[in-house]
């Protein structure tokens, strides 16, 4: 596509003065599913955080709609649904009360009330049940939920299928499809194979600079 | 605004170009944390529960001649004030921080410093506003002399809601540390100090039948500065803290 939503352009990332990967080029276009591959340790969570402009310790550029992220910073955030390691639902709220939060700080509701959202992922009946009487699973689904309520266009997702069971991926992997079908983009990592057509595998392993 | 985002229709074009409320992300965040509050009763309980215990312990330990008492109390209640003001501070933000959530807060296309005043207004009500209300009580205990209450309520006001502010400055620098609680009183006990000093002078003047005007002023200067300055700043430590 000739407009790229996110261009990473000669991205590196150092780690403890260990380069992590460098020289990375990558073009994010809307409909465009990446998965971000690598061994542990590769810098795949590092290279998502740098993405959600948590982590300032990158060299290279990030242009968000060919401007750079520095610029528009605010409208990116405002496209951005970001679900990392920590799935960020307070264990003291109920799931309803969680996404109540996030709809209050995001851009909220688009297709679907919480309500529905909640049992999108299953978690119909539960809406009330405090968080910490949820299983890990469940509790990942809450976070999961945004998905339905976001009108974000960019979804950066670190391992989403944790502690996910099957028909959860199932769905979730439609999800991504009717996503980037609709003029979306996701990147994730994940160590499973997706069950999605055209999803483009970047491999770290091969920005990784040989030491001399 | 930028450009079009390509391939998407124009309804959802218009949702993805606005940005959020402020009023209402603030109001989330206050809400939430109100909440989270209330659901912990027994933590927002400790600052309290230690503020009462030391000033019941005073006349036991020191004397409980009249006298002596209503000379160290304006001293005294500011003090243990804000020794429980920096006990409650540790948990400002350690808990988002662990969950996540902070995470989300840093990336919300939300102003940052409205969220960071949020938090800390949360932390001032059921930390710093209790104490304030309490102190009166307290010090009827230690018989401060009765023309000291009225400007004791209103200093503890005034001086609490700055130690909240310049307290979240400290809470956001050590977050991301493991063992956080030592540095951060170092780091936050020499900023204290000043809002210590006119707090308990306010009182002590008072109490000797002078005006506390100034005092008071400078307490409400240190407010207002600290309002401005300490979200800004706590919200960039929070920054550098995620990004470690």
């Amino acid at each position: 596509m000739a407009n790229p939503l996110i261009q990473l352009e000669a991205l590196s990332c150092e780690r403890d003065e260990r380069v992590l990967f460098s020289g990375l080029d990558l073009a994010v276009s809307a409909g465009d599913v990446i998965q971000i591959e690598g061994p542990n340790g590769s810098g795949k969570t590092t290279l998502l955080r740098v993405l959600t402009t948590t982590s300032a310790d990158f060299s290279g550029e990030i242009r968000w709609l060919g401007q750079p992220l520095s610029r528009v910073r605010l409208d990116y955030l405002n496209n951005l649904l970001y679900i990392g390691h920590l799935p960020g639902i307070k264990k003291g709220l109920t799931p309803l009360e969680n996404l109540r939060w996030f709809c209050g700080l995001n851009q909220g509701h688009q297709r679907l009330s919480m309500e529905e959202a909640l049992a999108a992922v299953g978690l119909a009946g539960y809406e009330d049940v405090p968080c910490f009487q949820l299983s890990a699973g469940q509790n990942r689904r809450v976070a999961l939920a945004r998905l339905y309520l976001t009108p974000a266009r960019v979804w950066i997702l670190d391992e989403p299928f944790t502690a996910i069971d099957k028909q959860g991926v199932a769905n979730l992997e439609q999800l991504m499809a009717e996503h980037a079908a609709g003029g979306g983009c996701v990147v994730l990592t994940t160590h499973q194979e997706l069950d999605l057509a055209g999803v483009r595998k970047v491999n770290l392993l091969g920005y990784r600079q040989v030491t001399s | 605004m930028n450009g079009r985002l390509p391939g998407v229709n124009d309804s959802l074009q218009a949702q993805v170009t606005t940005l959020p409320g402020l009023w209402p992300g603030f109001w989330a965040t206050l809400r939430r944390d109100l909440l989270l509050a209330f659901r912990h009763r027994g933590e927002m309980a400790n600052p309290i529960l230690f503020f009462l215990m030391v000033i019941t312990m005073v006349p036991l330990g020191i004397s409980p001649e009249k006298a002596v008492l209503a000379m160290l109390a304006p001293g005294m209640l500011w003090v243990v004030a804000l020794l429980a003001t920096l006990l409650s501070l540790d948990g400002l933000f350690r808990s988002d921080f662990e969950d996540g959530t902070l995470e989300q807060l840093l990336i919300a296309p939300q102003p940052l410093y409205f969220q960071v005043l949020a938090k800390v207004l949360v932390h001032w009500l059921t930390s710093g506003l209790p104490l304030t209300l309490m102190a009166p009580l307290l010090g009827v205990m230690l018989s401060l002399p009765d023309e000291g209450y009225g400007v004791l309520v209103l200093s503890l006001l005034l001086g609490t809601a700055s130690l909240s502010l310049i307290g979240s400055i400290g809470a956001a620098l050590t977050v991301a540390l493991r063992k956080g609680g030592l540095l951060l009183s170092l780091i936050i006990l020499p900023l204290y100090v000043p809002v210590l000093i006119f707090g308990a002078s306010a009182v002590t003047s008072v109490v000797e039948g002078f005006p506390a005007t100034g005092q008071l002023a400078i307490l409400g200067a240190f407010l207002a500065g600290s309002i401005v300055l300490a979200p800004l700043a706590a919200a960039g430590a929070l920054r550098i803290s995620v990004n470690g």
